[in-house]
Parts: C-alpha cells; structure tokens; sequence
C-alpha cells in the first residue's frame, strides 16, 4: 500500500465516525420531535 | 434558538470545509513524511477538540453535584458523548498515520496513550449513564467525571516515566510546528471547535427533548388513569 | 460514636460473619490457585525473560482475584436492607465506606499471600533487587485497587449487570496504579533500575483517591 492510501483511509475513517453519529442524531432529533408533537396535542 | 441552527451550521461547514482544503491542498508537504502528514491536520484538532469537551463535562459534573441543576446534567451527558466522537476519530486516525510513517500500528506515545486512557473513562462513564436504574444516576455519573479527571495528571505522569524507561517512538512531529504549516493548523483547530461546538448543542438540545418528553408522557398517564379506573369494565376492580 | 470505632466495630463484624461461613473464601482460593496454573501453562516459565513479564502477570492475576472478591462487598447489605439502616443511622457514612475497603484489603492481601508462594513455585523466581521493596508495592497497590474497587461497587449497586460494571469503571482508573505496580515489581525483581518514582506514584494514586472516596461516598450513599 502506498503511504498514501493511509491518509485516504484516515478521511474515510473520519467521514464514516462524524457521519454515522450526526445520522444517529438527526434521526433521534426527528422521532422527539415527532413525539413532543403528539405529546403536545 | 432553533432558528439559529441552518445559519450556524452552515458557518461551521464553512470553516471545516475551509480547514480541510487548507490542510489537504495549501499546507506544503512534509519533507519526510510526504502526503500522509496530511492527517495530522484532522488528527490533532480532533484531540483538542475532544479535551475541552471533556473539560465541559468536567465543569458541569460539577456544578450539577453543587447545584443539582438539570441543565447542568444535560450538558454533561452532551459534552461527554460527543468528546468520546473526537476521542474515536484521534485514535483510528493515529495509527493509520504511524503505520506508514513509522512501520508500526502503536506505541505508547505519550499524546495517543493518554487519549486512550481518556476515551476509555469516558466510555465507562456512558455505559454507567445507560445501564445505571433509578433516578440518581446523574450524581453517580458526576461523581465518576471527577474520579475520572482526578486520574488525567497521574495518568500522565505514569506515562511520561514508563516512556523513559522503555525508549519508544514518538508519533508526531515532537512539538514545535513548521511555521508554514502553522495557519492550516489554527485553522482546523478553530473549524473543529465550532463543530464539537455545534454537536454538543444539538445533543444538549435532544437531551432537553428527551426530558421533556419524559416528563409530558408522565403527565399524559397520570391523568388518563381516573379516566381508565372508571370505565364500565373496571369499575369494580376486575377484568 | 467516633469514625474509628464504628469502623472497626463494622470490620470486625464483617470478618467475623465472612469467618463463619467460609464458602466465598474457599471458593476465592480456588479460584486464585487456578489463575496461577493457568497463566503459568500459558506463558512459558522456563524461559529467560520470564522475570520480565512475571510481574505483569501476578498483578494481572491478583485484579481478576481483587474484582472477584470486590463483586460481593456490597451483596450482604443489599439483602437485609442494611444500606436503608445505615443511611438514617447517625454512624458517619465514612465508617461503613472504610470498613468495607480494610475488610476488601484484608481479603485480597489474604489471597495475594497464597497465590504468591505458588508463582515463586512456577516460576523460580528469584528476586534480584531489593526484595523489601515489595512489601510497600504490594500494600500500596492492593489499597489502590480495593478503596477505588469498594466506591465502584457501591456505585454499581443500582446498576444491570453489576457485576461487569465495577470492572468496566474500575479498570480505566485504575490505569496508572497497575502500571505503577507491574513496573515496580518487574524492577525489583530484576533488579534493573530503581522502583522508587512507581513507589511514590503509587502512595500519590492512593492519597488522592482515599481522599475522593471519602469524600464523595456520603454523596453516592445519599444516592443509592
């Protein structure tokens, strides 16, 4: 492998971390919302 | 204070997107290292960036055991998750920058093993939020985040002299930055800090929900239930 | 009623009802004998460098036997609400918290003693350094596991699978204490250089943490 794959492994690695949480919180931000409507009604 | 979010989000893509083309692109290559010393310009603001957050998890933990201040509660568990994010991106990104550079995957180098340290508290501090029952687990937790930031300085210095007692190499440039690469630096480390800044307040945000939430389903069954027991079919206790 | 005195009077108490019914004991013992067998079939004990790692190995072998022992300190009081008691009684919270730690102490050292003669036996060991040294570091070190093992337990109390949490929350912190004891007794028994800043290290690790935990086990008491 040339040294440069790694740095490109390294920006996967970084968008997969970020990307996978900032999911887990949208969707979460979205079912509250969702809940907090019903809840409010 | 919603409304504010698209705007602030968009700045903090900016910034990042600015960091990133300013490390990937404009930063001069390293002599030795060549294209791959690129990561550090995504490495090392991400381990700052994860220390102030655990600091913030420091400071509310205690402001929550002063003051019992749930807010403070919220900001805690915010902080502490989204540190440990960070914390996740500077240990997979470390030894993928050591690997080629140095032929080897790890060495207890004194900025990767107390980052490993730290993400391991600070993991144990989230799995006792999720496995802990009853209603004090905020002050159990807070009194861990104390217990945890106590260790950070004996931590240190436990690795510090086991390093000179076993000689080993040292990943990073060792301390002082070229000037060159000095602005792609900053840069990341200000595009960073507004992003774990960003992330902290939208999970302190769905923190709060959550309570809210919580709290409103509470209230909902409390006055369903004279509602339920006086039904035909219940009055009188059975089915 | 001083801490002193309810202290002891509970150490005393719990060591007399561990004595009577000696089945956790027993099986501790056990236990500790197998770890040893084990890791000595596992790493080779007749090779050179095994004074290197052997003091990894016994350290790591008396924390399995420490979180054994440390998992059921908690387990009596749970089951005559005896922590209820203790929370409404005058009796300061610090003297419960301090028996339970000396009595955890006693226990470990009670095992690390009998698991010892059996790596020396395994092993061969010989000690090259000064072997005194090995009496502070095994003190310091059992304390620094038990004091924060005992606050952890109790913390765990409220918690699913208890059991895994204490060693989960005990480890990381215990961080820089196991290297202090494992690097101490690795130079001592080979006498390459001079155990004195793990020494110190590990007597920083036991003050500060003594401290905390006296100082915040009201607070999780309150809390259970």
């Amino acid at each position: 492998m040339k040294s440069v794959d790694f740095l490109y492994a390294a920006l996967a690695a970084f968008a997969l971390i970020h990307g996978a949480y900032i999911v887990i919180l949208y969707t979460r931000y979205r079912k509250l919302s969702q809940e907090l409507k019903e809840l409010k009604k | 204070m919603k409304k504010a979010f698209p705007f602030l989000a968009l700045i903090t893509a900016v910034l990042v997107g600015y960091g990133f083309y300013l490390g990937l692109f404009v930063a001069p290559t390293e002599r030795t290292m060549g294209e791959v010393q690129r990561i550090f310009y995504f490495h090392a603001p991400s381990g700052w960036t994860s220390f102030w957050l655990f600091f913030t998890n420091l400071v509310a933990s205690v402001v929550y055991l002063i003051r019992r201040n749930p807010k403070a509660d919220a900001l805690a568990v915010a902080s502490a998750e989204v540190g440990v994010v960070f914390c996740t991106v500077v240990l997979v990104t470390g030894p993928l920058w050591a690997r080629p550079v140095w032929g080897i995957w790890w060495t207890w180098d004194m900025r990767l093993t107390s980052t490993l340290v730290l993400w391991l508290i600070y993991v144990s501090y989230l799995l006792l939020r999720r496995f802990s029952e009853g209603t004090q687990t905020p002050i159990l937790a807070a009194v861990l985040a104390i217990f945890g930031a106590l260790d950070v300085p004996l931590v240190y210095f436990s690795i510090w002299f086991f390093r000179t007692q076993h000689p080993q190499p040292v990943i990073g440039n060792g301390g002082s930055l070229d000037p060159s690469m000095r602005p792609a630096f900053w840069m990341n480390v200000l595009a960073f800090s507004c992003f774990g800044a960003l992330l902290c307040w939208v999970r302190y945000r769905i923190e709060i929900m959550q309570r809210e939430a919580g709290e409103a389903e509470a209230r909902q069954s409390l006055h369903a239930a004279p509602a339920i027991a006086t039904r035909p079919a219940y009055r009188g206790g059975t089915q | 009623m001083t801490l002193w005195s309810v202290t002891l009077a509970t150490l005393k108490k719990d060591l007399r009802l561990e004595w009577r019914s000696k089945d956790a004991l027993n099986a501790m013992l056990f236990f500790s004998l197998l770890v040893v067998v084990i890791f000595s079939f596992s790493f080779d004990p007749l090779a050179e460098e095994s004074r290197h790692i052997v003091g990894g190995l016994i350290w790591v072998a008396f924390l399995f036997a420490a979180v054994v022992a440390l998992n059921q300190t908690w387990a009596r009081e749970i089951r005559n609400q005896v922590l209820d008691a203790y929370r409404v009684s005058p009796a300061p919270a610090n003297a419960l918290f301090l028996a339970k730690a000396l009595g955890n102490f006693i226990f470990v050292g009670v095992l690390e003693a009998l698991m010892t003669p059996l790596f020396v036996v395994f092993y061969n060991l010989r000690v090259l350094g000064p072997a005194w040294q090995l009496i502070p570091i095994a003190g310091l070190g059992t304390w620094a596991l038990v004091v924060n093992g005992t606050f952890f337990a109790a913390m765990s109390l409220r918690t699913r699978s208890r059991e895994l949490m204490l060693p989960l929350l005990l480890f990381p912190i215990s961080i820089p204490a196991v290297t202090a004891m494992v690097e101490s007794t690795t130079v001592v028994l080979t006498g390459e250089s001079s155990a004195r800043f793990w020494i110190v290290l590990l007597l920083t690790y036991d003050v500060v943490f003594t401290t905390a935990c006296l100082g915040l086990f009201a607070t999780v008491l309150k809390a259970e």
